[in-house]
């Protein structure tokens, strides 16, 4: 029963997260008084690349051609980890932060090694890049991570987040910080603005799209869905870590649609808030990308001292 | 003593002083004079904010007349005064260039481990959230230091400054229920002139000097010219 | 206590009534008028506690006792001669051109804020009120220190404003320590009080007075100059007009010191550590030395006198810390007699730039040829500042060396060195601008030397004989701050 529900909820997440990009497309399109595409665009999308025949450059190895089934694959056994609508499963309990964060950077590496495989100018730049970034992005997120596991006395998301929820309401200075950290990770590691602009194609300053250029059909969907599931779990990653409440302790039928419905709230209110920051800020020049994540890592370093100082019991 | 055995106002009060602290680091950062402007602003209203919030959990009405004055002077004030001299001295558009702003910042983060380090011996049998609140306040008086010293602009300097304010507000706010009324009121009566006198130096500085880099300001040094 | 209301308001209506009418023909003489009566108040205000002891007002608000009552009659009698001196001295600058009706307004109007707030430092019981008054007094002169309006004067009140803008917050950091330490045991409004600090010393906790402390070193440590926080001092004296370097001198730097006095003697009833005592010495003789070194390298004769005072507040600031009856007794003498010294310097200094044009030591030159009451007014303070005797200043730092001798004498050869070196550094530079040709085209200008040689024959008296009245007033103010009498 309980390994039916994990995979009822895996199968959920790898459902909704066309939806979340479609209503960040749509939030942004109202905040830019855009006409706004249907919220069920991304899904079409999907649909009519995986009917289409991938195009394939003769120089390409096997790599390039599997390293879209890993992709997806380490994306969707990343969010078997994370607790979507309930904590109390076996899949979570097996799994915890730092396996997750492996999970990411595996998948990240054989999308790197894919975008350098076919030899363009566009996706050594957009690898190197990526690989740039994300050496800085990924100590300041297990800084912030490590920061709540503290609390919980454990590395077990699962765990983390019960813990969280039987405590009730803790205001701690130190998930405020982290909470910011993470925030500034995500940003970066989803490819955002003001980091990466999503919405580019054929420019000198995108990293992410540059690496999936030659990328087509089928493979280009496998690709643009991982992208799509690495959203929406740094999202639930952080409502559901810093704002648990609404998540189903028990396994009653009720419960867990009270948890769906709570976590399509807090997505849906992260996804405004994104589209709003996306609208305001302009992105940053490439090279203080690096200050950026240096101000996340600081963050996640003020978040684990002040944890250590403040919180920790003397 | 943890943090979940603290009430909520005792745990939103130290929030806020975490939050103040950031609106530090984030100045810290900021090369823009309006954004800086702002943020202090920001910082001021965070800091009305932790005021009220102990005024009604400690039942001490004396804070809420420091939290109006706070309001008027910090966050309405001397904002409203340094964006008018801003947009006056055309200076808006200027992004000041700041040097190795990761050092500073990291610098920024090691002060907040000194203030702790200072505060932690003599509050062994204080309250966490007075130790807290105490060093956080020191580190915003640190940082607003750091924010003088990395800066060139004369405005960065004053909102330095004020900032130091701040910070010393929020130590009094927090771990002794605000000064006494005497005191508190010459305090504010003190910004209140200082912020006058700052702005009629923008314009002196100007006039001199032709801009508001207070680098530019060398005549005088111990060195024979 | 009515005196000391008194002394309080008069300042505060001479700010409005100079604010108003700051630019009539005969200001200066007003201005004169109201330090005269403030004298008079002070003299009266001595003489109730001279008889009846400590006075503290009935809301508990004033103190008065012997330690800041003699400063009180210190600063009315520096503030009196100096506004004497400054009344020619401004209306010789609007002849020539260098101010304005305006300024002269803000000048005689400030004047007495500052006063004001020098009164209020020092008569107030409320730790938290004095930090109100030190900044006020900074708030005050800082305007006068760019009166001149030259990119200089400028930098120089910039520089005035921040680093004691900067620096005194450090001391209300202390100051809110201090009360947390306070609200301990008595939660009441008055727990700021002074007097009850004092009276309950003993149950404030160490540890925290301690940091509290170092704290309010730092800040007022700025005001008083000492090394390394003393950058401001020279540029803020040289820059001003000359009767503001009299009274910044004279007058600011001991009430700082006077504020980390008093808080010196609640941490020394609240721990058995000396802790207060040894940074103060370590940060007195560290200016001491420094400033002793700098002399060598003025250029400017206000930057030259104002490392000199420098270097005098570090003598003080070692002396207090040193804490014996005898050394308290010797800084508390040298409090006064460098006072009086160093703002009848100021004052000879003023007229000797006058003289020349210039404040470059390198071009005054032939001052006894040209005029020769400057001339000699200006060789006879730099003699009495310069510690030889019989002027006051040997005999206090005679004292203070003593004092060394018998608590510390391995720090004796230091102290001697300093002055050797302060006194070289004093002459080398003074000497041809006292002596010398007089340059082409020098002409004597309209000088009133009388605080001069009011002060340096006070001067020249207390190095001959501390009268007994003056001897008991220093010896009560030392059982206050150490405990116990000199002797």
């Amino acid at each position: 029963m309980n390994l039916l529900i994990a995979i009822m909820q895996t199968l959920l997440f790898i459902s909704l997260a066309p939806l979340l990009a479609g209503w960040l497309k749509w939030c942004k399109c109202y905040l830019q008084n855009r006409k706004a595409p249907s919220l069920l665009q991304p899904y079409r999308d999907l649909l009519k690349l995986t009917h289409k025949q991938p195009v394939v450059s003769k120089d390409a190895s096997w790599l390039f051609i599997i390293a879209p089934y890993i992709i997806f694959s380490a994306t969707v056994i990343a969010i078997t980890v994370i607790p979507l609508i309930t904590v109390d499963l076996p899949t979570a309990a097996s799994a915890d932060m730092i396996v997750l964060v492996g999970f990411l950077a595996f998948a990240r590496f054989f999308l790197v090694l894919a975008g350098l495989d076919v030899g363009t100018a566009f996706g050594g730049m957009g690898s190197s890049r990526e690989m740039t970034i994300s050496s800085m992005a990924e100590p300041a997120m297990l800084m912030a991570v490590f920061t709540i596991t503290m609390t919980a006395s454990t590395t077990n998301l699962s765990f983390a987040i019960e813990h969280i929820l039987q405590e009730g309401l803790v205001l701690r200075p130190s998930y405020i910080f982290a909470l910011f950290a993470l925030i500034l990770v995500a940003i970066a590691e989803t490819g955002r603005i003001p980091v990466d602009n999503p919405a580019t194609h054929l420019e000198l300053t995108m990293i992410h799209e540059a690496m999936i250029l030659e990328y087509s059909g089928r493979h280009l969907a496998l690709i643009e869905w991982a992208s799509q599931l690495k959203l929406m779990l740094y999202g639930v990653l952080i409502a559901n870590i810093f704002f648990p409440w609404g998540m189903a302790e028990t396994l009653s039928l009720s419960a867990l649609g009270y948890a769906l419905l709570a976590i399509m709230g807090k997505l849906g209110v992260l996804a405004i808030l994104l589209a709003l920051s996306e609208t305001l800020f302009a992105k940053m020049r490439l090279f203080r990308v690096q200050e950026f994540l240096s101000f996340a890592y600081l963050l996640g370093l003020l978040g684990m001292l002040s944890h250590i100082i403040l919180e920790a019991s003397r | 003593m943890d943090i979940e055995n603290l009430d909520h106002y005792a745990q939103l009060i130290l929030s806020l002083a975490a939050l103040v602290t950031l609106t530090s680091f984030i100045m810290l950062a900021q090369g823009r004079l309006l954004r800086l402007v702002f943020i202090f602003a920001l910082q001021g209203f965070l800091l009305v904010l932790a005021t009220a919030i102990a005024a009604y959990s400690f039942n001490n009405p004396h804070l809420y007349i420091s939290a109006a004055i706070t309001m008027a002077l910090k966050v309405l004030f001397i904002p409203w005064m340094l964006r008018r001299h801003i947009l006056k001295l055309e200076m808006h558009r200027d992004v000041e260039a700041l040097s190795n702003k990761t050092a500073i910042m990291m610098g920024g983060a090691s002060l907040v481990v000194f203030s702790y380090y200072v505060l932690h011996p003599i509050m062994q049998d204080a309250s966490m959230i007075l130790l807290n609140a105490l060093s956080l306040s020191l580190a915003v008086i640190l940082l607003g230091m750091l924010l003088m010293i990395s800066h060139h602009q004369a405005i960065a300097h004053v909102v330095g400054f004020m900032s130091i304010e701040n910070g010393l507000f929020f130590a009094a706010t927090v771990s002794t229920n605000g000064m006494p009324m005497v005191v508190e009121l010459g305090v504010a009566f003190d910004v209140l002139v200082a912020a006058v006198l700052f702005g009629i130096f923008f314009l002196h500085i100007n006039s001199s000097i032709d801009s508001l880099d207070v680098d530019k300001m060398n005549r005088l040094n111990e060195v024979d010219q | 206590m009515i005196p000391a209301y008194l002394l309080l308001i008069l300042p505060l209506l001479g700010i409005v009534y100079f604010a108003l009418f700051g630019h009539q023909e005969d200001v200066g003489r007003q201005n004169t008028h109201f330090n005269g009566i403030t004298l008079l108040l002070s003299l009266w205000l001595a003489f109730n506690v001279y008889t009846s002891g400590t006075i503290l007002s009935t809301d508990s608000y004033f103190i008065v006792d012997s330690f800041n009552v003699y400063l009180i009659v210190l600063t009315a009698f520096v503030g009196l001669t100096t506004s004497i001196f400054s009344a020619p001295y401004m209306a010789h600058e609007k002849e020539i051109g260098k101010l304005t009706d305006k300024r002269l307004r803000l000048y005689y109007s400030m004047y007495q804020g500052f006063m004001f707030a020098m009164y209020l430092v020092l008569t107030t019981n409320n730790m938290g009120v004095m930090w109100v008054a030190m900044e006020a007094a900074t708030l005050a002169t800082v305007l006068l220190v760019s009166l001149y309006r030259t990119p200089e004067s400028i930098e120089a009140a910039w520089k005035y404003f921040i680093l004691c803008g900067v620096g005194i917050a450090q001391a209300l950091f202390g100051t809110i320590l201090l009360y947390y330490a306070a609200t301990q045991f008595n939660q009441s409004e008055n727990a700021l009080m002074w007097s009850v600090l004092y009276d309950n010393a003993a149950l404030l906790n160490p540890e925290i007075l301690e940091i509290a402390f170092v704290f309010m070193l730092i800040g007022y440590g700025t005001k008083i100059g000492l090394v390394p926080l003393h950058n401001w001092l020279p540029d803020a004296h040289s820059e001003g007009p000359t009767p503001m370097s009299a009274v910044l001198s004279g007058l600011l730097l001991n009430d700082a010191l006077y504020a980390v006095v008093r808080n010196k003697m609640l941490v020394d009833g609240a721990t058995d550590s000396d802790i207060a005592g040894y940074l103060m010495m370590g940060f007195g003789l560290t200016s001491f030395l420094v400033a002793a070194f700098f002399l060598h390298r003025q250029k400017d004769i206000k930057r030259l006198f104002s490392y000199s005072s420098i270097e005098h507040m570090g003598l003080m600031t070692f002396a207090f810390g040193m804490g014996t009856p005898f050394a308290t007794f010797a800084a508390l003498l040298h409090m006064t007699v460098h006072s009086l010294t160093k703002s009848a310097i100021f004052v000879t200094v003023g007229h000797a730039a006058q003289i020349a044009g210039t404040q470059s030591i390198a071009k005054i030159r032939g001052l006894i040829k040209t005029q020769p009451k400057v001339g000699w007014g200006l060789l006879i303070g730099t003699l009495a500042i310069a510690g030889f005797p019989p002027f006051g200043v040997f005999t206090s730092e005679f004292l203070v060396l003593l004092a060394t001798m018998h608590s510390y004498p391995w720090l004796t050869p230091l102290l001697l060195l300093g002055i050797g070196i302060a006194c070289a550094g004093l002459f080398r530079n003074i000497q041809p601008m006292v002596y010398g040709e007089r340059p082409e085209g020098q002409q004597a200008v309209q000088a009133n030397l009388w605080p001069v040689m009011i002060h340096l024959a006070i001067v020249l008296w207390l190095g001959l004989a501390i009268p007994d009245f003056l001897s008991n007033w220093f010896t009560q103010a030392t059982i206050l701050i150490s405990g116990s009498a000199p002797l």
